[in-house]
């Protein structure tokens, strides 16, 4: 059965990804991306993280992605790019090959390094139906006790990103100008 | 009842997971959108996300879950000030394509 579910994620994950590289328009690319999001969020499920695949759908496939989709729209940039013209000659070439030796670097990484692992931790605590929320509760005694420090950064950070992204999209009082008219 | 059905070691999750990493490097160095080469920075962050949730699986620790949470912050944070900055640069001209962004250099 898992090996069913593993078979069927690693579908979704692979054609999405190839998906997200390989189609001219955006927002195919952006759609494939929500089914590599949907895939890895079943892969967390398998792998006892469920609450880590709720967020990840509900960060990732609800809110990133229609971030991506909204610029794409605001932008008008949803038409086809031309993808059989090579824009720097033999790059292409040279960035499978990067990629290739890549792969092989970290197959041998993962082949020769996987033994290496020694289960030492306290455990994780699955999910069950007796204890739904156990996956939650033992994730949430970690983040708000042993990783609180973190946690506070991370607010940190994301007020941070705030006030960027509303730096970086105001426009300036000159460069609104009134139609037929001098800048104000 | 003889069983032949395999179970996917953790070996497998990191395998698809490298995949995946690579998938999205390629992306990064042949596409020349900046939207699409974002998308593929997404993939590789999850690429990282599920390498850590496996390995917090081996290790028997909740400690790789944790740190996927942090990261999906990250990621939000990342795409929020990176899409505000091309929104930004496309105010001012029309094209699509990076290597038109080239004239920023000094």
């Amino acid at each position: 059965m898992e090996l069913f579910v593993f078979v069927c994620a690693s579908i979704m994950v692979l054609v999405g990804a190839l998906s997200v590289i390989v189609r001219r328009n955006p927002v195919h690319a952006a759609l494939g991306l929500v089914l590599t999001l949907f895939g890895i969020a079943v892969l967390f499920v398998a792998q006892n993280a469920e609450f880590l695949a709720a967020v990840q759908v509900i960060v990732y496939a609800g809110a990133i992605v229609v971030l991506f989709l909204f610029v794409i729209m605001l932008l008008g940039v949803d038409r086809s790019e031309d993808l059989r013209t090579d824009p720097l000659a033999g790059q292409r070439g040279l960035a499978v090959v990067v990629g290739l030796g890549l792969l092989g670097v970290l197959v041998a990484a993962i082949v020769g390094g996987t033994d290496a692992v020694i289960p030492r931790g306290d455990g994780i605590n699955a999910a069950t139906i007796e204890a739904a929320d156990a996956n939650i509760q033992q994730l949430a005694r970690s983040v708000f006790a042993d990783y609180v420090v973190a946690f506070e950064v991370t607010s940190v950070l994301l007020v941070v990103a705030v006030v960027g992204t509303v730096l970086l999209s105001r426009r300036r009082p000159s460069d609104v100008r009134p139609i037929g008219g001098r800048p104000s | 009842m003889i069983s032949l059905v395999v179970a996917p070691t953790p070996m497998w999750y990191l395998l698809l997971a490298a995949a995946l990493f690579v998938i999205g490097t390629t992306g990064v160095l042949v596409r020349r959108n900046p939207l699409v080469m974002f998308m593929c920075i997404e993939l590789m962050l999850n690429a990282v996300n599920l390498t850590f949730v496996t390995l917090g699986r081996m290790v028997n620790n909740i400690s790789g879950q944790t740190i996927v949470f942090f990261v999906l912050v990250v990621a939000a944070a990342e795409v929020v000030v990176g899409l505000s900055i091309i929104v930004a640069i496309m105010r001012r001209r029309t094209g699509v394509n990076a290597d038109d962004l080239a004239e920023l250099k000094g």
